[in-house]
């Protein structure tokens, strides 16, 4: 870190950690202590930092700057809320409301009417803005820089730091932008997109950075899209991806329920039309993408970036020069049940499931029910669609996306986290083979031996009716993209 | 939390020699219904070190002597990515992990390792290379954070880290503890940034903050 010049031109991600810089922690202030605006707590990461501070007697010191939704452990069963004892005899969702009780926390239950997962949830509530800071246990948290906000993972010790203080100690990341100019083919979805860029930079390609994405197909993504694209880039290994709030942001905030009004409003927006990136800013590293060579991407290993465009095979490790790379892919293709050379269209599933924190908006279950108005899912495949949020599930009834899906075969469930990580009863069995629109396709991810392999929405919805992963261009659909 | 301190310790090190070790991989999610802290020894790689009986595979380095005593791991780029959970320290820990070595960790991983006075050192490919094969020999080594020095029978590695954090880890410091002394300087801050942005009062449910 050099001194940096008051006037010197700055980008959007230094700009906000500049802003919530309390004070620098040493000399060089490569780490600061950084003010957090706002926190989204879940069940099953915050109940230690609780136990923590009571054993130390420290309050929460800002309880009205915290949510509290229940998402990851519960069951997403249709009748799920006749049981009303079910959360008591849970024990993460027991303490986790005798927490927010004791420390004045608002608290999303499951019998609450906006319950959902916690990155849906806090944006269609207008809860993330442009410019803030938002820390929270939970790595997809990065989804918030579709705001221009910065919003990162942090653990459990974090989580306690960050009540007890209202900041965390953290360590400035170098610059990285990804522009991508263009136009999306026909098909070709924010994660199709997003794929590309891991495939090519690798798991760790943005290790130590905060990504901006910018540039005409970025410009041209809907808030939807842009969430998706921001939620993944953890998994490029970037704790932090920004993009610069514009019109598409203000509309979209424009009618939520919590996100300012009337005057506020007004001072609100001539502050968020300042959060770019200055003109002849640096960044450590730039990469680019052309819109048009994309194509709609799955995984065929056990990283996210082992994934390839549809049209591919299975690579061969015995090609791959690094020892380590050739000895990961042997593992992942073997733990995959695959075979060098296989063409990935030709690769059958057990399962379908659409929904998680990256894809399971409106924008994504209207996306799949293009695909699968008037088709069915084949018979060999279970498929399951749960929704981002209760209030997602109620807007795709009041389209009719959900009769389309549980006319096409798919179960239409209440929300949470589900299958994208198993921890409640929505699991796949050793062996399975799951077409997923989630976020990560480690060994044992959606259960011990499961399959996964990750692609979009749509794509999901064409390998639940084909039985097979295939290309969803040659399927066509009313609206596809 | 108490922290134990690291000044220097000695002992064996195993090789896990891959790149991306995901976090569900280091703590699968049986393990992570509790809102403790307690028995996530168990779960440490456990998909890896047990049978679906729960026998130990005897093919995985951890069950095998002599590093089922090894209190340090070596491992390839992107240590502990993935999920946040910080369940994935803890269990190592318990299990009496108490330094990493790796060509890189993801961030959260990092933080959370810190925060618990987990050493978590970044190294060349070169050293990290040197240490799988001192790893594989079945050597022991010492690793001295004070002078940040490992020494083994084939000469010496040196590492540096950042020096807030070395200071921390050697004395077992609270990173709360230490906050709370800018008790003031955050509260000025805030009427300050609150001030510039009159719209995040009420913050979230119409309480003033």
């Amino acid at each position: 870190m050099t001194v940096r010049v008051e006037s010197a031109p700055r980008t959007l991600y230094d700009k906000l950690v500049d802003a919530h810089t309390v004070r620098p922690l040493d000399d060089e202030a490569r780490e600061v202590l950084l003010y957090v605006d706002r926190t989204v707590l879940n069940e099953y990461t915050s109940p230690q930092a609780f136990t923590g501070l009571r054993e130390a007697g420290r309050p929460v010191v800002h309880p009205e700057a915290a949510l509290a939704v229940v998402d990851h452990v519960n069951s997403t069963e249709p009748g799920r809320a006749e049981d009303r004892n079910a959360a008591s005899r849970d024990i993460q969702m027991a303490y986790f409301a005798r927490n927010c009780a004791d420390y004045g926390i608002e608290l999303f239950d499951l019998f609450h009417s906006q319950q959902g997962i916690e990155h849906v949830v806090m944006p269609e509530l207008g809860l993330v803005l442009p410019g803030m800071v938002i820390a929270a246990g939970d790595s997809h948290t990065t989804t918030y820089g579709a705001f221009g906000a910065l919003g990162f993972g942090i653990g459990t010790s974090d989580i306690e730091h960050m009540l007890a203080t209202q900041t965390l100690v953290y360590r400035r990341l170098r610059n990285m932008k990804i522009e991508v100019t263009g136009d999306l083919p026909l098909g070709v979805t924010a994660k199709d997109l997003i794929m590309a860029v891991i495939s090519k930079i690798g798991a760790s390609g943005a290790n130590g950075f905060a990504i901006e994405f910018a540039g005409s197909t970025i410009e041209a993504m809907s808030m939807e899209g842009r969430m998706t694209v921001c939620n993944m880039a953890v998994e490029c290994g970037a704790r932090g991806a920004v993009i610069a709030p514009d019109e598409t942001a203000f509309a979209y905030l424009s009618d939520k329920p919590r996100a300012p009004k009337g005057v506020g409003l007004s001072a609100a927006l001539k502050h968020w039309m300042s959060l770019t990136s200055d003109p002849g800013a640096s960044f450590d590293k730039t990469v680019h993408l052309e819109a048009r060579e994309i194509a709609p991407m799955v995984t065929w290993g056990t990283s996210p970036d082992q994934a390839g465009p549809i049209t591919d095979t299975i690579p061969d490790p015995e090609k791959e020069v690094d020892p380590v790379r050739r000895r990961d892919y042997r593992r992942a293709i073997d733990y995959m049940g695959l075979a060098p050379g296989l063409p990935l269209a030709d690769i059958r599933i057990d399962r379908a499931f659409i929904g998680s924190c990256t894809n399971a908006r409106i924008e994504d279950l209207r996306a799949a029910a293009a695909i699968l108005n008037g088709r069915t899912v084949a018979p060999h495949v279970k498929a399951l669609v749960v929704p981002g949020s209760s209030e997602v599930r109620r807007q795709a009834e009041r389209e009719g996306i959900a009769r389309i899906f549980t006319e096409a075969g798919f179960e239409w469930r209440q929300s949470g986290c589900s299958m994208c990580l198993a921890m409640n009863d929505d699991v796949a069995a050793a062996g399975e083979r799951c077409a997923s629109s989630t976020n990560r396709n480690f060994e044992g991810r959606q259960g011990a031996g499961a399959r996964t392999h990750l692609m979009s929405p749509a794509m999901v919805a064409a390998a639940a009716v084909m039985g097979h992963l295939c290309d969803v261009r040659t399927l066509g659909g009313e609206d596809a993209d | 939390m108490p922290i134990e301190p690291f000044i220097r310790r000695t002992a064996h090190i195993a090789a896990l020699p891959a790149a991306n070790i995901d976090t569900d991989m280091i703590m699968p999610k049986v393990f992570l219904k509790g809102v403790d802290r307690k028995g996530l020894d168990a779960g440490v790689f456990h998909d890896l070190r047990f049978d679906e009986q729960g026998s130990p595979l005897p093919e995985f380095v951890l069950n095998r002597a002599p590093w089922d005593k090894a209190e340090f791991l070596v491992a390839g780029p992107n240590f502990g990515c993935g999920s946040s959970r910080e369940h994935a320290v803890w269990g190592l820990l318990q299990l009496g992990v108490r330094a990493i070595f790796a060509e890189s960790f993801a961030g959260i991983f990092f933080d959370n390792c810190a925060r618990n006075g987990l050493l978590a050192v970044e190294l060349s490919a070169d050293k990290i290379a040197h240490l799988t094969s001192l790893a594989e020999a079945g050597e022991r080594i010492s690793v001295d954070l004070e002078n940040q020095n490992i020494s083994a029978s084939q000469g010496d590695i040196t590492f540096q880290i950042d020096e807030r954090r070395r200071h921390m880890l050697m004395n077992g410091l609270d990173a709360i503890g230490m906050t709370l002394q800018w008790r003031e300087d955050i509260a000025a801050f805030q009427d300050a940034y609150l001030n510039t942005c009159p719209w995040l009062v009420p913050p979230m449910t119409g309480k003033t903050i």
